[in-house]
């Protein structure tokens, strides 16, 4: 029998750079109370969100994405022609092929870089850093783009009074590449498809086509399940995470969830009983729910604004429609 | 042992006072959680998820919009504790 060589990789795979991109829109509460009958002060108290950032048609999928990855790259510093593969972690990109991610590596001016679109929710950056963890370290690409990236507004039911002010539109982006030190936990993830109905798209395109339905598809959830799976069955994912990096709460410095709810993110704080020395953030209040780019946006305005710094030791923890879930520690960049 | 009547009271009343931080004695059998206990919607799975670990009993989600009141939920972790 033949021998297969296999490929040279890194020991081991850390995040290099993060960048983010919001769009320039800042929408407040008060223009989402012009189609539903609501109040400021019960958006805030069910969500903690204040504004949130509406995408232009100008600030397309792939433009933020490009925004996000530029930052991140110049963050981690390299050249783009490195990068080997780039991963677009998405659910509103509207044009189903070719991936956005193609575009996205041509864009930034890499090497042909292998390029692919990933679909798991809000779970999607911890999805896309797992297989870049894997590429990096098996030896297919020695620096990979993962992106999350949405424009949940394209998806947002105006008029769902559940739902309208919950979801924003935003890119984050990091740079994973070799590392002589372990810097990525393993993650621990998986998949609850006997709960897909819990946060769903609320048609399918076809039904719309065909005139079943008026209103374009939009995400719909049901509150109270989302918030019990959340809080409670996402903590016990997340303290598996930390167990399995070998890293006690104590020695924790971050904690980075999806920015799904500071209802669900303080629950969690507490059903986790993390220390007060434990950074959280909360990006939520001024960004909404961005689905897959929450995570790497918490993480870049926690570095810009001094909150967590370079070296610090980050839990971070996806979940979302599927139902799916993905959780890690990471060495923050 | 299962639980009494007034053993649940007395438990939903600390649960109620730690999550929404409403003082025990004003949880009563006719209060509503929502409307007089100043429990919103979220802070009822909390309330719920605790009455679950505290009774050994499970309240699922499609359950826990009939519970309006505290006579509600005690009567159900009454008839449905192990």
């Amino acid at each position: 029998m033949a021998k297969i060589k296999p490929g040279k990789g890194a020991p081991y795979a850390r995040i290099l750079g993060v960048g983010g991109y919001r769009p320039t829109r800042v929408v407040p509460n008060e223009v989402i109370l012009e189609t539903i009958d609501s109040s400021d002060e019960w958006i805030r108290s069910r969500s903690g969100i204040e504004t949130r950032h509406w995408a232009s048609p100008e600030e397309t999928v792939a433009a933020m994405s490009v925004e996000a990855s530029g930052k991140a790259i110049a963050d981690a510093g390299i050249d783009a022609a490195r990068i080997g593969a780039v991963v677009v972690s998405t659910v509103s990109h509207f044009k189903q092929t070719p991936a956005v991610a193609t575009q996205i590596a041509d864009l930034l001016g890499t090497d042909k870089a292998a390029a692919f679109d990933i679909s798991a929710g809000c779970a999607g950056f911890g999805y896309g850093l797992t297989l870049a963890k894997g590429m990096v370290v098996e030896g297919s690409a020695e620096y990979v783009l993962v992106i999350g990236v949405e424009r949940l507004s394209d998806l947002t039911d105006l008029e769902d009074r559940a739902t309208a002010f919950l979801f924003g539109d935003g890119a984050g982006a990091v740079v994973v590449g070799p590392s002589r030190e372990p810097a990525i936990g393993p993650t621990v993830w998986g998949s609850e498809g006997d709960k897909s109905e819990v946060i769903k798209q609320t048609v399918a395109w076809t039904d719309y086509r065909d005139g079943e339905v008026e209103k374009f598809p939009a995400i719909t959830q049901e509150g109270q399940a989302v918030f019990r799976w959340a809080v409670f069955e996402m903590a016990k994912v997340a303290q598996q995470a930390l167990d399995a990096a070998g890293i006690t709460s104590d020695e924790l410095d971050v904690f980075i969830p999806h920015q799904a709810n500071v209802r669900i993110i303080d629950s969690m704080v507490k059903t986790l009983k993390l220390p007060e020395h434990v950074t959280v953030a909360r990006d939520i209040r001024t960004t909404g729910n961005t689905s897959a780019a929450s995570i790497p946006l918490a993480m870049e305005r926690l570095l810009a604004t001094g909150e967590a710094k370079s070296g610090d030791t980050a839990l971070v923890i996806g979940f979302g429609a599927g139902l799916v879930y993905a959780a890690t520690v990471v060495t923050l960049p | 042992m299962a639980a009494t009547q007034e053993e649940i009271v007395a438990g939903l009343a600390e649960i109620v006072n730690e999550i929404a931080g409403i003082p025990v004695e004003d949880v009563q059998l006719d209060k509503s959680f929502t409307d007089d206990l100043d429990v919103d919607s979220l802070s009822m799975v909390e309330v719920v998820v605790a009455a679950e670990e505290r009774f050994d009993v499970k309240i699922p989600d499609d359950d826990v919009k009939n519970l309006k009141t505290v006579g509600d939920a005690t009567e159900y972790i009454l008839k449905h504790q192990a």
